[in-house]
């Protein structure tokens, strides 16, 4: 089929943004800030993205809960959380900049939840030190989102809802623009722009079990790889130790850590309270290790310890794992989560209203009164596209990514809380990083017709096949081979026969047939999605293989604990001249001394600077 | 477990007709698992909006059994044992495809709502109110856009009055800024104006199949509507607020 490039409806940005969760709008509503005609295309609805489903809260050391914190301590805590592989300037810029994000939205309109003197709430978290996170209830990631959104849709940004990115722009090795499609019509679009931002989310589709929706397809890591940008930490994937795990159809929908921060605690089906076996060393001294002691901290005694429930996902999710390998799960297969013997049915009901509405509904249990069953789920990307910590520009040119997309932040392994502030302080980031480098380009960039056809010509072949693969097994097929190779614990010959699967996949990926109608049609957007999958699965499970150690959110069996020479690299992810996907070590720099200085030193130390 | 056959609205703006489908029902599943299901194994090509499967985005509401409802949260358990399950698009908003409907009606409302517009914080940066204060308003902010509610309302769906009334959903979101604790702008014209906050005479349909449960006729509408009477309708505010210049505005109708 011919197609020809002048008749595809065109449109012109300075910039344009993909992804319309936390990270596109901050990052959309920063570049209309800076002057620039910025459009913004979303899977979904406006308004819908992953970011709602963010229930637990946004860390950000305020100070108003407990004055000890500042950023020292949140810096601290994220890169020991990340098990030091963070990148230490994000982490920085992160801690400092959060407080000052998180009032923004209070100024554009944010209700949270207020302390006795009328402040901002904060709670306690997994990794958080003090009470942290700035909260509504269980839902605080709708929260953010409306607020962007109704302050967004006042700052002259267009977007373009239920668009579909299929591929980058190019012109001499910088960014043109980008092809896609609107799943209401099947229309292509050509947009043609000086940067492209992509807040597009994590990979969580390429397992059966996750909290992820279906827009979690990989597909900045696809675009990005394709169009000759690197990824980077693609093996931390972070498993959320409390997914539901039944009934079997919402398996992995996701029960907030705040569940724990409002003093859930986690039982076997003996009845023991097994997280104080699994204490590792690095957070003996700051974790409760008496029932008694834990119960006084959630009392409100300041001088007691943490309880283990709130240590790290990685070690949360690890435990609840052994324990069911050992026979101790609950009926259904995970834990018991319980919080009705620990707070009154009232307190429950205003402060997880939310996690009290969807067991209700979905899986007929009044978590008043009843323990839940929980198991890990896949729930968040650590690794994405290696970005310049203060640009968030890739290593293509023009290229820019924030929020779950990007790497850098999280190390290997993401304290909860801090992806929302990660979405608005890097979000914003982003938009100053793409307005600096709009600033300084001396010619837009203009893409050629030839890359435009080829881009329209491979999305619509699947439409015009006889025979094929269903998109939709295919799918699953992936999802199989992710969760038996690339799952929770790894194993090196376990993941190079997952590697040898995933390359024998691509030539059905390439093969897949959809019914022939571009409308609003699932199973073709299925078929499309699935090259950006593929890639993710294959940038994982290289990477796992790559690294020898276990570290944070990654396990390997047959590597045991951290190892030194591991600390000191990250593994580099690109597409190789055959379109391969390749895997190398990358050195990383050592850290400033002031950086260092303050992760390592001991609290009393830093505390103190709100009061 | 038993198979269950569903009537599933299949088509577009050009016509369509309802297309029946038989599946296997597991233990726990709800209607989006079984529309899922017909549509791996039988309509590849079948349209159905959705997103976050938890009830927390509001993006899959239809009409299920005549009953507007989000699928992810309607249990298979929950609907009559027996029969066939009807499922189709939501009726008020013009279809797409299928189970999909073009909602973009709403989005223009919400840009008619003037911004947010504080005060300047407190000299340390900050803001203080209570959680008293906010408990009113972040009633109106669990609001997840399902739009259901805006699809109930007769005066939106059967009386077609979108040029005049912005619907249910829009009422609470100008209530959550009328009662916001830090708002200074004054919003009651632009309901009585505007909004067309006269059109609706409080059937609470809304409120009831609203599946955030937010009570949206009896604390956030009728509120609202009050607070327009007492500004535009009650003789001795008027008279008192002529006398002592009170009031943000005087009224003009």
């Amino acid at each position: 089929m011919a197609i020809d490039v002048k008749e595809l409806k065109t449109i012109e940005h300075d910039v344009l943004v993909v992804g319309a969760g936390g990270a596109g709008l901050r990052a959309a509503i920063e570049c209309s800030a800076q002057g620039l005609n910025t459009g913004v295309v979303t899977k979904s609805l406006l308004g819908k993205a992953h970011t709602v489903m963010a229930e637990g809260g946004m860390a950000a050391a305020l100070g108003n809960v407990d004055r000890r914190d500042n950023w020292k301590i949140h810096f601290r805590d994220t890169m020991r959380g990340g098990k030091f592989l963070n990148n230490w300037r994000m982490a920085e810029l992160h801690a400092k900049q959060a407080p000052d994000r998180v009032n923004e939205l209070e100024r554009w309109g944010a209700v949270f939840d207020r302390t006795p003197d009328g402040l901002i709430n904060q709670r306690n978290f997994g990794g958080h030190r003090y009470p942290r996170l700035a909260h509504v209830g269980d839902r605080t990631g709708l929260e953010l989102i409306r607020t962007l959104q109704d302050h967004g849709i006042h700052q002259g940004f267009s977007v373009y809802a239920e668009f579909c990115a299929l591929d980058l722009l190019l012109d001499d090795g910088r960014v043109a623009g980008l092809v896609g499609y609107f799943r209401e019509t099947g229309e292509f679009v050509v947009f043609k722009t000086k940067a492209v931002i992509f807040a597009t989310g994590g990979g969580g589709k390429c397992w059966r079990v996750t909290s992820n929706s279906w827009e979690y397809t990989g597909d900045g890591f696809g675009l990005a790889l394709r169009a000759g940008a690197e990824l980077q930490d693609m093996e931390f994937t972070q498993f959320h130790p409390t997914g539901m795990v039944w009934p079997l159809s919402v398996r992995g929908i996701l029960v907030t850590e705040g569940v724990r921060g409002e003093g859930g605690i986690l039982l076997n089906n003996k009845g023991e309270r097994f997280m104080f076996n699994y204490i590792p060393e690095r957070f003996k001294s700051e974790t409760a290790d008496t029932e008694e002691e834990a119960n006084r901290w959630l009392a409100g005694d300041k001088n007691a310890r943490r309880p283990p429930e709130l240590l790290t996902r990685d070690v949360v999710a690890r435990a609840i794992l052994a324990e069911v390998k050992a026979g101790r799960g609950s009926p259904k297969g995970g834990a018991f989560l319980d919080i009705a013997s620990r707070r009154s049915a009232e307190d429950i009901k205003r402060k997880l209203p939310s996690m009290y509405h969807q067991f209700k509904v979905l899986a007929e249990l009044d978590i008043t009164q009843e323990p839940m069953q929980v198991g890990p789920t896949l729930h968040y990307f650590m690794g994405g596209i290696r970005v310049d910590a203060d640009s968030q520009m890739s290593s293509l040119p023009g290229l820019f990514a924030c929020g779950e997309c990007s790497a850098g932040l999280h190390g290997a392994n993401r304290l909860g809380g801090n992806s929302l502030s990660d979405l608005i302080v890097f979000g914003r980031l982003a938009g100053l990083g793409a307005a600096e480098y709009i600033k300084g380009l001396e010619k837009t960039p203009a893409p050629s017709d030839e890359q435009i056809e080829a881009i329209v010509k491979e999305a619509t072949a699947p439409l015009h096949r006889e025979t094929g693969p269903n998109p939709f097994q295919v799918h699953d097929e992936l999802q199989e081979i992710m969760g038996e190779h690339v799952g929770i614990v790894r194993e090196g010959p376990s993941l190079e026969e997952g590697i040898q699967k995933l390359e024998g996949l691509r030539e059905k990926v390439a093969a897949v047939k959809a019914h022939p109608s571009a409308q609003f049609n699932a199973g073709w957007n299925e078929a499309l999605d699935l090259r950006n999958l593929l890639l993710t699965g294959l940038a994982v499970a290289k990477a796992a293989k790559m690294r020898e150690e276990s570290r944070g959110a990654h396990t390997r069996l047959d590597f045991e604990g951290e190892r030194e020479e591991w600390g000191k690299a990250n593994v580099v992810v690109r597409l190789g001249e055959d379109g391969g996907v390749e895997v190398r070590r990358v050195e990383r720099p050592d850290p400033p001394e002031e950086l260092s200085k303050i992760a390592y030193a001991t609290l009393e130390e830093l505390e103190g600077g709100n009061g | 477990m038993a198979e269950r056959t569903f009537e599933i609205w299949r088509g577009d703006r050009s016509g369509g007709e309802f297309k029946e489908y038989t599946e296997e029902v597991d233990e726990g599943m709800v209607v989006l698992d079984m529309l899922h299901r017909i549509q791996a194994r039988q309509a590849n090509d079948l349209s159905i909006r959705w997103n976050c499967k938890a009830g927390k985005c509001g993006s899959c509401s239809m009409e299920i059994n005549g009953m507007p409802r989000l699928a992810c949260m309607t249990r298979m358990n929950q609907l009559p044992a027996e029969g066939k399950i009807k499922v189709q698009p939501m009726k008020t908003f013009p279809l797409i495809k299928d189970l999909v409907t073009d909602v973009s009606w709403n989005y223009r409302q919400n840009e008619r709502i003037r911004p947010f517009k504080p005060p300047a914080p407190d000299s340390d940066g900050k803001y203080r109110f209570q959680q008293a204060d906010a408990d009113r308003v972040q009633e109106f902010r669990k609001c997840i856009e399902c739009f259901l509610c805006q699809n109930t309302c007769h005066v939106l769906r059967d009386h077609r009055k979108q040029e005049h009334f912005v619907g249910p959903r829009f009422m609470i979101r100008v209530a959550s800024l009328e009662m916001h604790p830090l708002d200074t702008d004054d919003r009651i014209p632009d309901l009585k104006n505007e909004f067309g906050s006269g059109w609706c005479n409080i059937t609470r349909c809304c409120t009831e199949v609203c599946p955030e449960s937010i009570n949206i006729t009896d604390n956030g509408i009728i509120p609202m509507k009050e607070r327009v009477v007492d500004r535009y309708y009650d003789p001795v505010a008027r008279i008192l607020r002529a006398i002592t210049g009170g009031g943000k505005k005087l009224p003009t109708a």
